[in-house]
C-alpha cells in the first residue's frame, strides 16, 4: 500500500491509499513514524481520502501513531474518512484520543 | 437451512493472502446481490478472521487457512474460518473488545468488528487443535430499497 508523505517542521501529512490491513500496515508505521521522528512536527495528519477499505488494523494504525505524537508534545488529525470507516473510528471510541473528521462531498465543496 | 451453493479455499497463513481471501469471499458472495456496504461488512469480517488465523493461530509458522462459504436459503451467507493452530483458551475473554495478547499495533478489536458487521458468529476452539469461527450475515441486497 503506497503512502505519500509531506514533511515541514510543523506538520507531517500522510497521504494513505488503497487498502489498509495487517500485511500492509506494517510498512505505514515504518515509513510514518520514520518521518514523525525526523521532523518532530506539531501535527501529524493522516488522510484518508483515497483509502478504499480499511479493518481493525487501521484502528491500532491510528492508536499507535497516537502514542508515537504524543511523547514530542504533537497532535493527531485523521481526515477524509468514510462515513463507514469514520463509523468504526468511533465505535472504537478513537474520538476521545484524536480528531477525526469525515470525507467531504466533493460535489458541495466545488460548491463553496 | 439447505445448501444452495457452496466454496472452499485453502490458503497459507501469510499476511498477504489478507486482501485474496476477503476478496475472493466477497466475490462468491456477490451472487446475492449485496449492497457496497453489505461486501464491506463481509470483506471486514474475513479480513479479521484471517488476520487472527495469522497473528494468533500460527504465530511462529506457517500454517494452513480452511475457509468454507455456504449460499444458505433466505439470502443469508454462511462463511467459516478454521485453523489448526494453538486454539483459544479463554473464548469469552479473547471476544472481549481491546483485548489483545499482542498489545502494540493491534487494537484487540478482531471479534467485535466480526460480530458488529455481521448477523451472528459463532466461535469453537480448542487449544493445540485449532479454532473455527462461522459467520452469517443475510444479504438484503438492493432489492428492497
Amino acid at each position: 500500500m503506497p503512502v505519500r508523505i509531506i514533511s515541514t517542521q510543523q506538520r507531517v501529512t500522510a497521504f494513505l491509499e488503497g487498502e489498509i490491513d495487517h500485511h500492509t500496515a506494517a510498512a505505514l508505521r515504518m515509513e510514518i513514524d520514520d518521518a514523525v521522528q525526523r521532523n518532530k512536527p506539531k501535527t501529524l495528519k493522516l488522510d484518508f481520502a483515497d483509502v478504499t477499505f480499511m479493518d481493525s488494523s487501521g484502528i491500532g494504525l491510528v492508536m499507535g501513531r497516537f502514542r508515537t505524537v504524543q511523547p514530542l508534545g504533537g497532535k493527531l488529525i485523521v481526515s477524509n474518512l468514510s462515513p463507514q470507516v469514520y463509523k468504526i473510528m468511533k465505535l472504537a471510541g478513537l474520538e476521545k484520543i484524536v480528531t477525526l473528521s469525515k470525507r467531504e462531498d466533493v460535489n458541495n465543496a466545488e460548491i463553496k | 437451512m439447505q445448501k444452495l451453493n457452496e466454496f472452499k479455499m485453502t490458503i497459507d497463513s501469510k499476511s498477504v493472502n489478507e486482501s485474496f481471501a476477503r476478496s475472493t469471499v466477497a466475490a462468491f458472495v456477490s451472487q446475492l446481490d449485496p449492497t457496497l456496504e453489505e461486501i464491506s461488512d463481509i470483506k471486514m469480517a474475513v479480513s479479521e478472521a484471517v488476520t487472527n488465523c495469522i497473528v494468533h493461530a500460527y504465530p511462529q509458522s506457517v500454517g494452513k487457512i480452511y475457509i468454507t462459504a455456504v449460499i444458505l436459503e433466505n439470502n443469508t451467507a454462511k462463511i467459516s474460518v478454521r485453523d489448526k493452530g494453538c486454539g483459544i483458551i479463554d473464548i469469552k475473554q479473547a471476544m472481549e473488545p481491546l483485548f489483545t495478547t499482542l498489545g502494540g499495533e493491534r487494537a484487540g478489536l478482531g471479534f467485535a468488528v466480526m460480530e458488529s458487521f455481521t448477523d451472528k458468529i459463532t466461535v469453537r476452539s480448542k487449544p493445540e487443535k485449532g479454532t473455527v469461527v462461522t459467520m452469517y450475515k443475510r444479504i438484503n441486497g438492493r432489492a428492497v430499497l
